[in-house]
């Protein structure tokens, strides 16, 4: 190298250090191995400033809510009494329905068997330094119990799994992600197919046959084959419907907020997760979310028989 | 780092410039953190690439390719192991990038506005064109080689190009 001219040394440089790095895409790939000690230095130097970034964007963003945006608060606040008055009314109405509804599935003997899940609350940090993959960073990591390949949901519905996990935080790939997957079905007609993303705000639900009848505003909900989220967890609602060669193409609204993430709960558990007998699909199945940070031990849902007399 | 470099005017004059003690670093870091930090707050800022802009400036600064091609392996893998892809992808595009960039700095003049908006798109379409063609080759992973969204995100990136190097142009020792 000494004896070369600058000019081809540094073009025997540039092909050394591409051709190295060929090499370690090449070895990962064959270890299947992603240079885990690598990520963990440079994970474990970001995410402190992430934290702290995060937590001062929250003062700021509180301390405008409650402090300087408030030049609309009566009028606001004229409307949400009216708001309030009617929503009293609809749970009424919603609490007659449910009875009648209890009293039915009585009759039926029916027993809706629900899953006891421990849970995590985290907070979103960072996002991806890769702009093609839609990919977040949570506050809460290893310490807490997360683990690869744990579910993460808001109760809204489907956000992704956990990817990988550090001492105090975790990667997280969104639906929305080109690699990204769930088991889904329809939840009116009960027809299975895979929900995934296509890097875009959109999800695409495929091989759903030509054959099935599948119309716009249908929830898909999980159906559990993932062995990742329990079933009946709300995915998305279908917004476009055409037929393909073999198969539809549909595309999927998501249910959860994923472009405007700040909070999330962590299903902390890797085994595959007791299932619901085919129940009316509850929406919200996450329920409220609890104390930031603290583990919650089983979902809020009534256990079999405490409900229905 | 040596923040040290020399800026050639004309193959004739050449002038000396130096950035204040750890710029380099400190802009690099910077540019990650906000990259991995900013699209949680403001979704539509996935678009920009802050390390790649920094590459090019840098590269183009240096017109030295063997640094600017280090400076791209170092900011390339940084990124790759922010990101969940494999370590190397964004490293060899940007490597490629920072020999790119400082061979043409030391031979065009780019301190012009309009020539560093050309340049920056230029490198944004190659730096996407390796990442694919590495995705497709290694990885065997498809991609597309162009979309809407990559177009936009080119010449807004390029624009943001511009002003932030005419800032980083403040950064340089008098």
């Amino acid at each position: 190298m000494a004896g070369l001219p600058s000019r081809h040394r540094s073009l025997f440089l540039l092909a050394g250090v591409v051709l190295l790095q060929v090499l370690m895409l090449a070895v990962q790939i064959k270890r299947d191995s992603q240079g885990r000690l690598i990520r963990v230095w440079t994970v474990s130097a970001v995410s402190p400033v992430e934290r702290s970034g995060a937590w001062g964007i929250g003062k700021i963003r509180d301390a405008w809510r409650h402090y300087f945006a408030l030049s609309d608060t009566a009028r606001r606040n004229e409307e949400l009494i009216r708001e309030n008055g009617q929503l009293k009314l609809e749970i009424m109405q919603l609490q007659s329905k449910s009875a009648e509804a209890d009293r039915l599935a009585s009759l039926l003997n029916f027993k809706q068997k629900q899953a006891k899940v421990p849970m995590v609350l985290a907070r979103v940090i960072g996002a991806s330094a890769d702009a093609n993959s839609a990919v977040v960073y949570l506050d809460q990591g290893l310490h807490e119990g997360i683990r690869k390949n744990m579910g993460v949901i808001t109760p809204e519905g489907v956000v992704g799994k956990v990817i990988e996990s550090y001492a105090n935080t975790c990667q997280v790939l969104l639906l929305t992600d080109r690699d990204s997957g769930v088991g889904a079905m329809i939840a009116n007609s009960r027809v299975h197919g895979p929900v995934g993303g296509m890097g875009e705000p959109l999800l695409v639900m495929k091989f759903v046959g030509n054959d099935e009848e599948v119309k716009i505003g249908d929830r898909i909900v999980t159906s559990g084959m993932d062995r990742i989220f329990p079933k009946d967890l709300p995915v998305g609602i279908i917004t476009q419907v055409k037929p393909g060669g073999q198969y539809k193409q549909i595309r999927v609204r998501p249910s959860a907020g994923i472009e405007k993430l700040e909070e999330v709960i962590v299903l902390l558990t890797t085994d595959p997760l007791t299932m619901k007998q085919d129940a009316p699909a509850s929406g919200n199945a996450a329920a409220a979310p609890p104390a930031s940070g603290q583990p919650v031990s089983e979902l809020s849902n009534p256990k079999p028989g405490e409900k229905h007399p | 780092m040596n923040d040290t470099f020399d800026l050639r005017i004309s193959e004739s004059h050449i002038e000396v410039h130096k950035f204040h003690g750890g710029t380099i670093l400190l802009c690099v870091i910077l540019a990650l953190i906000l990259q991995a930090f900013l699209p949680v707050y403001i979704t539509k800022a996935s678009i920009l690439d802050l390390p790649l802009l920094i590459t090019i400036y840098f590269g183009l600064s240096r017109r030295n390719p063997s640094t600017g091609l280090l400076l791209g392996t170092f900011i390339g893998l940084l990124q790759d192991s922010l990101s969940k892809t494999p370590i190397g992808l964004f490293g060899i595009a940007k490597t490629v990038i920072g020999y790119l960039a400082s061979s043409i700095g030391a031979r065009l003049d780019t301190e012009h506005p309009l020539a560093r908006f050309a340049l920056t798109a230029a490198f944004f379409a190659l730096h996407q064109g390796i990442v694919v063609l590495v995705q497709k080759l290694l990885l065997a992973q498809p991609q597309p080689w162009f979309t809407m969204r990559l177009l936009v995100a080119c010449i807004f990136n390029a624009i943001l190009g511009v002003f932030l190097y005419h800032f980083l142009d403040r950064l340089r020792k008098s």
